[in-house]
């Protein structure tokens, strides 16, 4: 069953921007591959964290929605722990109104540009 | 005789009037409580960053729920400290 999921996900800071980059496409790629279809991606780039996650105080922030088949979360969760340069991520099944929330947000965002 | 002994006041007593306190999300429309802004998610904090009780901020409990969730998830991708001495 095909759902709607929103992932983010933060990189060390010690790796360089095409290191980061490289990991974000891994990720979409690997969505790409088990027949996600991407809807937005953004890179919210190096931000302070609120408290330091193993020892190191900011991060890569990336955020990327997608729609991909319900057994496919597992496949990716067990990616990110696999994966050393991610040290935290988050998935979330967005339901309608997170959807119609999303797709006003971008729209603002595309608006500024 | 000392019944009608009305106390007149120098000014009224002040009995504060309790303002009526309403859902911001019920009055503004709002549908779905965003996990990535913590501006927003920043007024339901007190200063220690504990989320505050629903009789503070007048929120239904529907609302409250998907707030104190969403606190939840921020707090997990560090966006909002867990605990903190000045966060305003």
């Amino acid at each position: 069953m095909i759902k709607q999921y929103e992932t983010v996900f933060i990189a060390t800071p010690v790796l360089s921007d095409s290191q980061m980059k490289e990991a974000a496409a891994k990720y979409t790629s690997l969505i790409k591959e088990n027949g996600g279809e991407i809807v937005n991606e953004e890179n919210w780039g190096l931000k302070q964290l609120a408290y330091p996650i193993n020892k190191k105080t900011t991060g890569f922030y990336y955020l990327i929605e997608f729609k991909a088949d319900t057994q496919f979360v597992a496949t990716l969760e067990t990616q990110y722990r696999r994966d050393e340069r991610i040290i935290r991520f988050l998935t979330f099944a967005m339901d309608k109104n997170a959807v119609a929330y999303a797709e006003k947000r971008r729209n603002k965002s595309k608006k500024e540009e | 005789m000392a019944q009608n002994n009305e106390i007149r006041y120098l000014n009224p007593p002040k009995v504060d009037i309790r303002k009526k306190k309403y859902c911001r999300f019920k009055k503004a429309g709002i549908k779905y409580v965003d996990y990535k802004d913590p501006e927003f998610l920043k007024k339901f904090l007190n200063e220690q960053g504990k989320i505050l009780p629903r009789r503070i901020t007048g929120t239904s409990l529907k609302f409250q729920r998907k707030v104190s969730q969403a606190i939840k998830r921020a707090r997990h991708l560090a966006l909002l400290p867990y605990v903190t001495d000045l966060l305003k």
